[in-house]
């Protein structure tokens, strides 16, 4: 029999139901995979018990259903849960040590959802301290190691971030499918730097209940998987309306499974030029190149776009996101969950309590955002970003009355050494240059590897849709997943 | 704008965060890098642009007016650090 943990979610959904395989044979099977890979430290905290239990749950409903069908569109599928997501009970961290110990007494929507739809839960995927950060190096439980390397270099490599976690799990065949969330490219970006789909879809699209708030106006869940099909299986377990978040979009789920197979013939998918930088690598223009052959090639017509506030979306974001962090982060105080560090006085508690919880990279964000909030820099900065992000938003919107899909590279760069980039924030800013405009204009954005790099590394492709068009989005993914013929495996995995 | 030590200091007490004097060093060097990059949106003439708060719903739906969760003090203040009687607890802010 095939290994398990080697099929697509679709497969083992098939297998399922043919009855090959139990979810409980599936869901131990990965469960093994977890212990056998623990150095990627992909998982702060595994939850086996709750793994069977779901498990088994899932076969009696499967058993009872006799075969006809009517059972959750991820039944049994055995999924990991970004530790950014609160479940009921079980340690939510947030990768900070500001939440020791927090157990949520209630559970997120979106993973209400994905149980309803009888998904299992492997654990709990680490992450950047409060999905603040692209590598996973700002985890207070450590950093993730990416399962790819370069030909012949055992240097650890990160996973991307800030779903870095979700990505070398799903990557490294340790979890089936994966969610993650997305502020300015925390699932594409590790998608990428992982070898497989990430989408962010658009924002209102998944409910933010239950997620630990970094950016409220940004932050989006989405699934991590490993083809455009079982991402659009699990966008569509993940996504709906929700009454409990009131920026909740409240139309219609298409059925994201059979709208991907149209293909792209008649589409017209834009090349906005202002993504060719002076310093993109040759190997991730050339990969760009690529797609837009394979697009052509599949009846697509190529049109060329201009978005010409791009340069702007990064310092535009590095003052939203940091404003909306400070203000969210509020709530870390020692008082009604998490860390305290006990204080002469309640405000010293206060103070002592941030100090020891917060990393250095959530510090530097809150100060940002405190500062560009505070009185006498409010429109100086921050209203200047709010302005900046109208032309972004504005900017897509003029590229959307003419084309029906964007398409550009995900990252400036592949997965690079732990030690790369730490000592300068602007430089490890840079990997979401591509990424975060998708985030300001609330667009949906799908990552798919495409490609090798010359060391060896997977590069991906982003395709970016109008809002509330998945469904474009993944056909044009399934396009170039079907041209692109990706099957290369991490190291170690082959 | 520079950034200094005494910058740092403040916004560091608006954000209730304690920093020792060799970070508010370090910070005042990484905030004032940072916010001299983003200070190149001043280049960008935005007259007339109305400001984007958010995408989506421009008003924001209403709920009815009904209690719809509560009544489970004990749930609620399970993963206090300190609680007292259904309450949570912190030092004494009264003389």
């Amino acid at each position: 029999m095939t290994e398990l943990t080697t099929l697509t979610v679709a497969a083992a959904l098939r297998g399922l139901e043919a009855g090959d395989f139990t979810s409980v044979e599936l869901t131990d099977a990965h469960l093994r995979a977890i212990e056998a890979r623990r150095a990627l430290n992909a998982y702060i905290t595994e939850t086996p018990e709750c793994a069977r239990e779901q498990a088994a749950k899932s076969d009696a409903r499967r058993r009872k259903s006799g075969g006809k069908g009517k059972v959750g569109a991820m039944e049994g599928i055995p999924v990991a849960i970004k530790d950014l997501f609160c479940t009921e009970g079980t340690l939510t961290t947030a990768g900070s040590h500001i939440l020791d110990k927090f157990a949520p007494p209630y559970e997120s929507t979106v993973t209400t959802n994905l149980w309803r739809a009888g998904a299992v839960m492997l654990g709990k995927s680490n992450l950047d301290e409060f999905a603040m950060g692209s590598s996973n190096l700002t985890s207070y439980y450590g950093p993730v190691v990416n399962p790819w390397q370069r030909k012949g270099d055992p240097t650890p490599l990160v996973p991307g971030g800030s779903s870095g976690g979700s990505a070398a799990a799903v990557a490294a065949r340790i979890a089936m499918a994966a969610t993650g969330t997305d502020t300015g490219g925390s699932i594409r970006q590790p998608a990428s730097f992982c070898g497989i789909v990430g989408m962010k879809p658009t924002y209102g699209r998944c409910s933010r209940w239950g997620i630990v708030a970094f950016a409220s106006s940004l932050d989006q869940a989405g699934p991590l998987a490993r083809s455009v099909e079982d991402a659009a299986i699990m966008l569509g377990a993940m996504a709906g309306h929700d009454p409990k978040d009131s920026t909740s979009a409240n139309i219609p789920l298409p059925d994201f499974r059979t709208a991907i197979a149209g293909g792209v013939r008649g589409l017209k998918i834009g090349i906005p030029k202002e993504y060719r930088s002076d310093g993109m690598p040759a190997e991730i223009e050339t990969l760009w190149q690529q797609g837009r052959d394979w697009l052509k090639d599949e009846g697509a017509e190529i049109v060329d776009i201009s978005l010409p506030h791009t340069k702007y979306a990064l310092p535009t974001y590095y003052i939203i996101a940091p404003a909306e962090a400070s203000s969210n982060l509020a709530r870390y105080d020692g008082v009604r969950f998490g860390l305290r560090v006990e204080g002469k006085s309640l405000n010293d508690m206060y103070e002592l309590t941030r100090a020891a919880g917060f990393g250095a990279e959530v510090k530097r964000r809150v100060l940002i955002g405190t500062y560009v909030l505070s009185a006498g820099y409010y429109d100086a900065y921050y209203l200047k970003a709010q302005k900046l992000r109208a032309l972004i938003a504005r900017d897509f919107t003029e590229a959307f009355e003419r084309v029906d899909a964007i398409l550009t590279p995900t990252a400036p760069n592949a997965a690079f050494a732990a030690d790369a980039k730490m000592d300068d924030p602007i430089q490890m800013y840079l990997n979401d240059v591509f990424t975060v405009p998708v985030n300001l204009a609330g667009l949906p954005g799908l990552s798919l590897p495409a490609g090798l790099s010359a060391e060896g590394l997977p590069l991906g492709l982003q395709v970016i849709g109008r809002a509330f068009d998945e469904a474009t989005v993944l056909r044009v993914g399934q396009s170039i997943e079907r041209a692109a013929g990706f099957t290369a495996l991490p190291g170690g995995l082959a | 704008m520079a950034i200094d030590r005494k910058t740092v200091a403040h916004i560091a007490t608006l954000a209730r965060i304690r920093l020792a004097p060799e970070e508010q060093d370090a910070l005042a060097r990484e905030l004032d890098t940072i916010l001299h990059w983003v200070e190149q949106l001043g280049e960008v003439d935005t007259a007339g642009i109305q400001p984007m708060a958010g995408v989506g719903n421009v008003t924001l739906r209403q709920r009815p007016d009904a209690v719809t969760d509560g009544g489970y003090p004990e749930k609620v203040v399970r993963n206090a650090p300190a609680a007292a009687a259904g309450f949570f607890a912190v030092p004494k802010v009264v003389e």
